[in-house]
């Protein structure tokens, strides 16, 4: 029986990943100049000069690599946080975590901290943006229920939201506020080896964080009473998979800057594929979170010059009516 | 040796020194009025509560046991249940396996058989009717095979038929030594099926024993505050507000 549901099982995961696979090498052959892309991919791992591995290996592999990581993080971490929530429609930035880590960044951009670690100041100070976020979502919490957290997030995440705006509201000259405005509606663009080197440990913690608690994931798809006695841990579950979901989201947002509605919708395509189940929606989730930031980059490089649109904009854009819809088929289910 | 020794638990302002005994084979009703604590003995059992006492199970003080290995000796079923996403009835009962941390196809196939939801095995659980789910969430409890069920009112909201099915497969389950214990508010169809029982009155022990101790028209009356007819002679049992 097992292995009759692993074989049922495969083709949508290969698919999957197929798809994946294409628009990872569709995302390395767009650009303002053609470069072949195996080409250009072997002179680089094999340390050739010549334009083709310098666009490869500097401009799109990067690019390629972030808005992959990116997605998945994000796709991820919806995928965790409605299975812990019991809830399709738990956003990552409930747990206040995104709007920590731009607050943080946006601090960055604001007071000229951290001065002396370049590139790698927004994104730590992203990162701890998050993590205090984190800490207070969990203090205001208590030792509630996940249903608590969830609340708990949501105050965080509006105060957050607040003194985000209040650095905006006080940038110091318009051009700062550009530059944060710009940042906040989110991109890959621009950014190098150095910020995936920061994004992956990240994306691995909070993958092996969430990964650990698939059984409390699957058990509280019938509730906490009965996850419970089934001898699982809830509160402390819990709280793992809220900090790996902050991880992962802190290191996406302090990265990319705010990419909406990926961690939301990448769940809700994935559930049919894993059968519905939280516990093995994770991969799926993943995979299809990375495969829509890579379909969002491609459409932003396509767009024609000089009127760049962000690529948080346009995910937000493709994301609002597939939420509407989501909305609407569980009022259908209600009535 | 008692399948399950339960002296003094306490919890505050809902249970107060609560001492029963259940011997293996026996099931175990808990009855009285509402409030009266019966969910939650079921729940302090269970682990749920942080109730203080002593509980052994065959011996074993229960608070020794890692909670896995507490999950396999009992199940629990909760008065409410539900699931959050539209799963299949095989992937529901198959949760009954994470004490284990395995997938059992055979006590997972065992517990579908006792209930009879085998031919149902791979629709979605929000396509059956409320006494169709109310067996999956037993099947569930069962694909553990624990040693003690906690039911916590099983029957509530059931037609007759899924009643005494629910019933049936609780009473098979204590062969072999097993047990159960439930909450209960049917009081005549508790005294058809139960061994034993158990009278709660404001989170303490009012009768305990068997059905002619406990289930008498003095202690029934005293314990819900309403005159109530007691005749355990007819079968089925009678027991009826007067």
């Amino acid at each position: 029986m097992k292995f009759l549901e692993n074989v049922r099982k495969i083709p949508s995961t290969a698919l999957l990943l197929l798809g994946l696979v294409a628009v990872f090498f569709l995302s390395l052959s767009i650009g303002s100049a053609p470069v072949p892309v195996l080409a250009g991919l072997f002179e680089w791992f094999t340390g050739q000069p010549g334009l083709n591995a310098l666009v490869m290996g500097e401009i799109r592999l990067p690019r390629t690599l972030l808005a992959l990581s990116v997605g998945a993080a994000l796709g991820l971490s919806g995928a965790a946080l409605q299975g812990l929530l019991r809830n399709p429609l738990a956003d990552p930035s409930l747990t206040g975590a995104s709007q920590g880590a731009a607050l943080g960044a946006a601090s960055v951009f604001y007071f000229a901290l951290l001065p002396g670690l370049g590139v790698f100041a927004p994104l730590l100070a992203g990162l701890i943006g998050a993590g205090l976020t984190l800490l207070l979502t969990l203090w205001l919490a208590g030792s509630g229920r996940p249903a608590l957290l969830l609340l708990a997030g949501l105050a965080v995440a509006s105060i957050s939201g607040a003194a985000l705006a209040a650095v905006l509201n006080f940038a110091p000259n318009p051009c700062a506020m550009q530059e944060l405005v710009f940042w906040l509606l989110g991109s890959v663009s621009q950014r190098g080896m150095a910020h995936l080197a920061f994004l992956l440990p990240a994306l691995v913690v909070g993958f092996v964080l969430i990964w650990r608690q698939r059984q409390l994931l699957a058990a509280l798809s019938l509730g906490e009473q009965v996850a419970t006695s089934l001898g699982l841990d809830v509160q402390r579950g819990g709280r793992i998979i809220v900090l790996g979901a902050a991880i992962l989201v802190g290191a996406a947002v302090a990265t990319a800057g705010n990419i909406g509605f990926v961690g939301l919708i990448a769940p809700h395509l994935a559930r049919p594929l894993a059968q519905n189940r939280p516990d093995r929606l994770l991969w799926p989730a993943a995979a299809i979170g990375a495969t829509l930031v890579l379909l969002a980059d491609i459409a932003v490089r396509l767009m024609p010059p000089g009127r760049e649109i962000r690529l948080g904009v346009l995910t937000a854009l493709i994301g609002t009516p597939l939420f509407i819809r989501l909305i609407w088929k569980m009022r259908r289910e209600w009535l | 040796m008692a399948l399950i020794d339960v002296q003094n638990l306490t919890l505050e302002n809902r249970l107060d020194s609560v001492s029963l005994t259940m011997e293996p084979g026996e099931m175990l009703a808990v009855i009285g009025p509402n409030g009266a604590g019966k969910s939650s003995l079921l729940q302090s059992l269970a682990g749920l509560l942080p109730a203080e006492g002593d509980i052994l199970l065959s011996g074993t003080p229960l608070r020794t046991l890692k909670p896995t290995d507490r999950a396999r000796q009992i199940g629990f079923l909760p008065q409410f249940c539900d699931s959050a996403w539209a799963l299949a009835v095989e992937e529901i009962v198959a949760l009954g396996r994470l004490p284990w941390r395995d997938r059992d196809a055979e006590a997972i196939w065992q517990a579908m058989r006792e209930t009879g939801i085998e031919g149902m095995a791979q629709k979605n659980i929000n396509q059956l009717s409320g006494g169709e789910q109310a067996r999956v969430w037993l099947a569930r409890v069962l694909a553990s095979t624990p040693r003690i069920i906690l039911a916590d009112e099983p029957v509530a909201s059931l037609d007759l038929y899924y009643q005494a099915k629910i019933m049936d497969i609780l009473r098979q389950h204590t062969n072999q030594g097993r047990g159960v214990i439930l909450a209960i508010h049917d009081l005549a169809l508790a005294a058809r099926y139960c061994d034993r029982f158990c009278l709660l009155k404001h989170g303490r022990i009012h009768a305990f024993g068997l059905p002619e101790t406990v289930l008498t028209e003095v202690a029934l009356s005293d314990a819900f505050g309403v005159p109530i007819h007691v005749d355990l002679t007819h079968s089925p049992p009678i027991i009826l507000p007067a």
